[in-house]
């Protein structure tokens, strides 16, 4: 296979942000989460 | 504003209550469907297609590059500037939320666009980079409108004002997607980049069959990340509102007490006695 650096390179870099990503945003949620009052939680609603 | 459906509701304690975390039975089957896609797309585009005549092998970085551009340009910043107007108009922090995942989203995406045509461009333009092609400096400016955005939004403290001015700011920087958009067309000699390959027709068979399903699959993958980060921004706006509830309740609280004990223990300054 040609150029296998390269590819390993551009799929590596973006499966890995994008799991890297993924990882602190569900991290970030259950912290957040706690924080918040339990009738606070259901955020699909909301009268604002 | 109206209250919209909670199609996708939030996983739930054996106790009844919400979770803490910001996944749902909807979110874990769309984030294991996705899985599976990337996985298959993966396999198809390593061992099924075939190398490209003139590009060899790096043709493959299609699959992720196309796709990433597409969740960039049609899906986030769309996204962005849609809820954005909703923004202004409803004058809603649930579309402000909204907005602010898709831009947050585009950021990524768009840096992972230029990333990724950095490494495909190397072996086939011989470059890196190059400053006058018009594709990719209105996609840099892009990039930088789209963190500009989500750094001005953190500058704001008040929400309905970081609402309304960052929303100007969001449909102002989607303008640029026309620009990024028609780049190729309108200025032919001044671009590396071919005219779309997909709306040419170059594409058959195999290379456009997985082509369709990677767009496909990533179209997912940003639904499945716009649904978290939506709801870890809905989370932070109530933690913030919260805070002020309590702190104002507490304030009100104190103030009532104060005012008892004036009326109870009224003060008498020596010598004002009648």
């Amino acid at each position: 296979m040609t150029h296998l650096g390269y590819l390993i390179a551009g799929w590596g870099i973006t499966f890995a942000i994008i799991a890297g990503y993924s990882v602190a945003m569900l991290r970030r949620g259950r912290v957040i989460g706690a924080r918040v009052p339990a009738d606070r939680r259901r955020w699909m609603s909301t009268n604002d | 504003m109206p209250e919209p459906v909670a199609a996708n509701a939030p996983a739930r304690s054996p106790e009844g209550h919400a979770g803490v975390g910001t996944g749902s039975t909807g979110t874990r089957i769309l984030g294991g469907l996705v899985l599976v896609g990337l996985v298959v797309v993966f396999v198809l585009a390593f061992f099924v297609t075939e190398p490209d005549l003139v590009q060899k092998d790096i043709v493959r970085m299609l699959y992720v590059h196309v796709p990433i551009a597409v969740v960039t340009l049609y899906l986030s910043v769309a996204v962005m500037a849609v809820a954005s107007l909703m923004v202004l108009w409803k004058r809603s922090m649930w579309w402000d939320t909204t907005a602010a995942a898709a831009a947050e989203l585009g950021a990524l995406f768009c840096g992972l666009m230029l990333v990724t045509g950095m490494i495909w461009g190397r072996p086939t333009w011989n470059t890196w980079w190059e400053w006058g092609d018009v594709r990719l400096m209105t996609s840099l400016v892009l990039f930088l409108m789209l963190i500009g955005y989500l750094a001005y939004r953190r500058m704001l403290v008040d929400p309905m004002a970081r609402a309304r001015r960052s929303a100007v700011l969001a449909l102002v920087s989607s303008l640029n997607l026309i620009l990024v958009n028609r780049s190729v067309e309108w200025w032919k000699n001044r671009t590396l980049h071919q005219e779309s390959s997909l709306i040419e027709g170059k594409l058959e068979d195999l290379t456009l069959f997985t082509l369709f399903l990677a767009i496909l699959v990533f179209v997912g993958l940003f639904a499945w990340l716009m649904i978290h980060r939506f709801r870890v921004g809905w989370l932070e706006y109530q933690s913030e509102t919260a805070g002020l509830d309590i702190a104002l309740a507490e304030r009100r609280a104190q103030a009532s007490v104060d005012v008892d004990e004036a009326v109870q223990h009224p003060k008498v300054e020596p010598g004002k006695q009648t």
